[in-house]
C-alpha cells in the first residue's frame, strides 16, 4: 500500500510554496517517512526552522512547530530541548541559515553535542531571495550578487560539524530518497547532535543561470558531484576535492550528551552527587 | 537556597537581606517560578547569570551560557515557547544584539523577562559606569510596530519586586517585559526588605491555558484587546510560532484584515489594560511647589534632595514612574497642569524628557542630565533647583 503522508502534514497548507520540481518536498517526505517508521507521537516532536525556502518546512508538518529568525534555529531549539530533555527536537534549515548567518550557533550546538537533529536542506544558493551567493555556492558559478562569477570559496559543512563535535554526520541527496530517509532515521535515533546535509536542487535560482535549466539537469549535477563515502575514501586527493562523500560520514556514541551533562549539574546542586571535576571526563583539554 | 542564603533575617513576616541588585533580580526569578535562563556575560549584568546559575539547577531549572547574546535570548524564547518561565539578562550592547529576537517574541507573543543592567553608551561606552541610556531603546528595541513594557527599579528591594512583577506581566500580556536596572543598583550591596516567598508565590499570575478540545483551539484567535493564549508544547495542542504575520492558528498569512487586526491587537492588549501595568511612586508631591521627575537609581539622589530642600524651606516633591513604558500619560498630564515648576532628572541626554513633554503637553520643563558615567549626588539636584527656579 502506498505510504499515506496526510496524517503528518497540515493538508490545508498544501500545495507548498516551493517551486515545481523543487527537492525540498523530497526531504519533507523522507523526514515524514522516517518519523513514521520510528513510531514517534506527533505531540512529542518539535520542528524548528529559520528563514529561506526551508523556513516554510515547519509550517507544513503537523508537529509542535516554530519558525524563527534568520540563522537562530538551533539556539531556539537548544532552549526547547533543555527545558524538555525527553522530547524530540529537530531543526530543518538551509545553507544560508545554518552556514552563513547562523554558523556560530550551528558550531556551538555541535560542540555541546546536544541531542538535536539538524537537517540542512542544502541547495548551494539563496533560493527564496533569488540567487545570492551562499557559503556553499561553487566558485565560478553565476549568482545575482556575483554576476561575473562567484569567487568566494566554499567550505565542507560535514567536516566542520565533525571538527566542532557533532557525533553523527551524514550527507545524502534528494536523488537518493531512500538513502536520505535512512540517514534521517539514523540521525533521529542517534543520541547527541546529529547533522544531515541534504543536498537538493534549486534549478530555478541556481540551475537556470548555470546551464542547468531543468530540475533534472540540476539533479544530474548533484549526482555528478557526489559519491559514496566508501568510493570517495579510495580516491586520490586530487579527485576527492571535486566530489562530496555521501552516507554516514562520522558517528561517535561515546561522547556525553549535553542534557545528560546538565543533569549532572542539577544532581550536584541537589546534593545527589559531588562537585563536577576533571576526573568526571575522559577528555581533559 | 532562600534569598540571601544564610544571611536572611525574617522580620515582621518580611525577609531582610544584604544582596546586590543583580542577585536580587536572579533570586526573584527563581522565587516566582522561572525555570530557564539563557545568557551571555556582559558587564555590569553578569552577576545575574552568575547567581542564577547557582540557584536554578537546585529547583530543576536550567541556566545556559550561550555562544553569544543572540543565542542567549533565542534559547530563553525557545524555552518559554515550550511553556516554562524564562529570563535573559544583559546590558545595552546585548540588547542591541538581541533586538531582532525581541521582535519575534513581540510578534509571536512569547513571554520573556529581559533584565537590562544599564551602563554608559553608545557603543562600548563606559562598561563599568552607570547610565540610563537605554530608556529610549527599551521602548522600541526591534523594528516594526509593537508596544513595550519596561519596568525600572529604583531601589534594591525593587530589583526583586519588579522582577517578580515582570514575570507576571509577561505571562499576563504574553510578550517580553524589560526590567531596567543600572550599574549602581545592579552592583550595590545593601539591605533590602523583601516580601516573603509565600507572598511572592501566592501572587503568581500563571499563563492562560486553553483547556478545551485541540480542534477548538485557536491560540491567536482571541478578543481584540487580549493577548494570545499559548498552551505549552508537547501536550496535544499543536500549533505554529512565527515572526511572520499570522492567522488564528499561528500560520503565515498576508490576508489584509488579519494583518491589520494582528498589529492593532498587539497595541490594544496593552492600551486597554494600562491600569494593570502602571506603577508610580509619588514622594511629598501633595503640598509641593516644585516637581522633580526621575526614575531608577537617580531617584535615590532625588529623594534625598527633596528632603534636604524641604529642610531649607523649599517645597519639592518627586514623581517616579516605575513602569516607564507604557508611560503614565494621564498622571503626568495631571501633574503637568498642577505644577508650574517641573524638573526632569536623568542619567542620559533627556530620553524620557521627550515623553514627559508629550504627556504634559508643554515644553518649558527644566532638565538636569548627566552622561559621564557618574551618578547624581543630591547636591547636583539641589544646585539645579536653586539655579532654575
Amino acid at each position: 500500500m502506498a505510504f499515506n503522508y496526510d496524517g503528518y502534514l497540515r493538508m490545508e497548507k498544501m500545495p507548498t510554496l516551493w517551486c515545481w520540481g523543487c527537492g525540498d518536498g523530497i526531504v519533507l517526505k523522507a523526514f515524514v517517512r522516517a518519523i513514521d517508521d520510528l513510531g514517534y507521537s506527533k505531540d512529542d516532536i518539535c520542528v524548528v526552522s529559520g528563514i529561506g525556502c526551508s523556513g516554510r518546512f515547519s509550517s507544513y508538518v503537523d508537529f509542535n512547530t516554530v519558525h524563527t529568525t534568520h540563522g537562530r534555529t538551533v539556539a531556539f531549539a537548544t532552549g526547547i530541548k533543555l527545558a524538555n530533555p525527553d522530547k524530540k527536537v529537530v531543526v530543518v534549515t538551509g545553507d544560508g541559515d545554518a552556514l552563513a548567518i547562523g554558523t556560530n550557533h550551528t558550531v556551538h550546538a555541535a560542540r555541546r553535542n546536544i541531542d538535536i537533529t539538524f537537517i540542512v536542506i542544502q541547495n548551494f544558493i539563496y533560493g527564496l531571495t533569488n540567487s545570492q551567493t551562499s557559503p556553499t555556492t561553487p566558485q565560478g558559478m553565476w549568482t545575482v550578487t556575483q554576476k561575473i562569477g562567484n569567487i568566494d570559496p566554499t567550505f565542507d559543512a560535514c567536516k566542520l560539524m565533525e571538527a566542532a563535535g557533532a557525533t553523527f554526520v551524514a550527507r545524502e541527496s534528494v536523488t537518493k530518497p531512500k538513502k536520505l530517509e535512512k540517514v534521517i532515521k539514523q540521525a533521529l535515533e542517534h543520541k547527541g547532535f546529529s547533522y544531515v546535509d541534504a543536498l537538493t536542487n534549486c534549478h530555478i535560482n541556481l540551475g537556470r543561470k548555470n546551464k542547468m535549466v531543468a530540475a533534472m539537469d540540476t539533479l544530474d549535477w548533484i549526482d555528478s558531484i557526489t559519491t559514496t563515502k566508501k568510493k570517495w575514501d579510495a580516491l586520490p586527493a586530487e579527485e576527492q576535492i571535486n566530489l562530496l562523500p555521501t552516507g554516514v560520514l562520522h558517528e561517535d556514541t561515546t561522547k556525553d550528551e549535553y542534557c545528560d551533562l546538565y543533569k549532572m549539574v542539577q544532581d550536584a546542586h541537589q546534593g545527589k552527587r559531588g562537585k563536577i571535576t576533571q576526573d568526571d571526563f575522559e577528555k581533559k583539554i | 537556597m532562600a534569598a540571601g542564603g544564610d544571611n536572611v533575617v525574617i522580620k515582621d513576616g518580611m525577609r531582610e537581606v544584604v544582596m546586590p541588585g543583580n542577585h536580587l533580580a536572579a533570586q526573584a526569578a527563581v522565587d516566582c517560578g522561572c525555570k530557564f535562563y539563557g545568557g551571555y556575560p556582559i558587564t555590569p549584568s553578569t552577576e545575574v547569570m552568575e547567581y542564577i546559575s547557582d540557584i536554578l539547577p537546585a529547583v530543576g531549572g536550567t541556566c545556559i551560557q550561550m555562544e553569544d547574546e543572540i543565542g542567549g535570548i533565542a534559547a530563553a524564547i525557545g524555552a518559554s515557547m515550550s511553556g516554562v518561565r524564562a529570563m535573559t539578562g544583559t546590558s545595552g550592547p546585548g540588547i542591541s544584539l538581541k533586538a531582532e529576537n525581541l521582535g519575534l517574541a513581540q510578534m509571536a507573543e512569547v513571554p520573556l523577562v529581559v533584565v537590562n543592567v544599564m551602563r554608559g553608551g553608545p557603543s562600548t561606552g563606559l562598561p563599568t559606569r552607570v547610565a540610563q541610556g537605554d530608556v529610549a531603546q527599551a521602548k522600541n528595541p526591534s523594528h516594526g510596530d509593537y508596544k513595550s513594557i519596561a519596568l525600572c527599579a529604583g531601589t534594591l528591594a525593587e530589583c526583586y519586586t519588579e522582577t517578580v512583577r515582570a514575570f507576571n506581566l509577561a505571562d499576563r500580556f504574553m510578550q517580553p517585559v524589560f526590567v531596567l536596572l543600572d550599574a549602581t543598583l545592579g552592583l550595590m550591596h545593601a539591605k533590602a526588605i523583601l516580601p516573603t516567598l509565600e507572598e511572592v508565590q501566592a501572587g503568581i499570575i500563571p499563563r492562560k491555558k486553553f483547556e478545551g478540545a485541540p480542534e477548538d483551539y485557536k491560540p491567536y484567535g482571541v478578543a481584540q484587546d487580549e493577548p494570545a493564549v499559548l498552551n505549552p508544547m508537547f501536550q496535544g495542542y499543536r500549533y505554529h510560532f512565527t515572526g511572520l504575520h499570522h492567522d488564528a492558528m499561528g500560520f503565515p498569512t498576508e490576508e489584509i484584515e488579519t494583518c491589520r487586526k494582528l498589529i492593532d491587537r498587539l497595541f490594544n492588549k496593552i492600551d486597554a489594560h494600562r491600569d494593570e501595568i502602571e506603577h508610580n511612586e509619588e514622594f511629598m508631591v501633595d503640598d509641593a511647589d516644585i516637581l522633580l521627575i526621575g526614575y531608577g537609581s537617580a531617584s535615590l539622589a532625588i529623594k534625598e534632595a527633596v528632603v534636604r530642600l524641604r529642610d531649607e524651606g523649599i517645597k519639592a516633591g518627586m514623581f517616579r514612574p516605575i513602569t516607564i513604558w507604557p508611560s503614565p500619560e494621564e498622571r503626568m498630564n495631571e501633574l503637568g497642569q498642577k505644577f508650574d515648576k517641573v524638573l526632569s532628572i536623568e542619567l542620559n541626554q533627556g530620553q524620557y524628557l521627550e515623553e514627559i513633554q508629550r504627556c504634559m503637553g508643554r515644553r518649558d520643563i527644566q532638565k538636569l542630565v548627566k552622561t559621564n558615567g557618574r551618578p547624581f549626588s543630591p547636591q547636583d539636584i539641589i544646585d539645579k533647583v536653586k539655579e532654575v527656579f
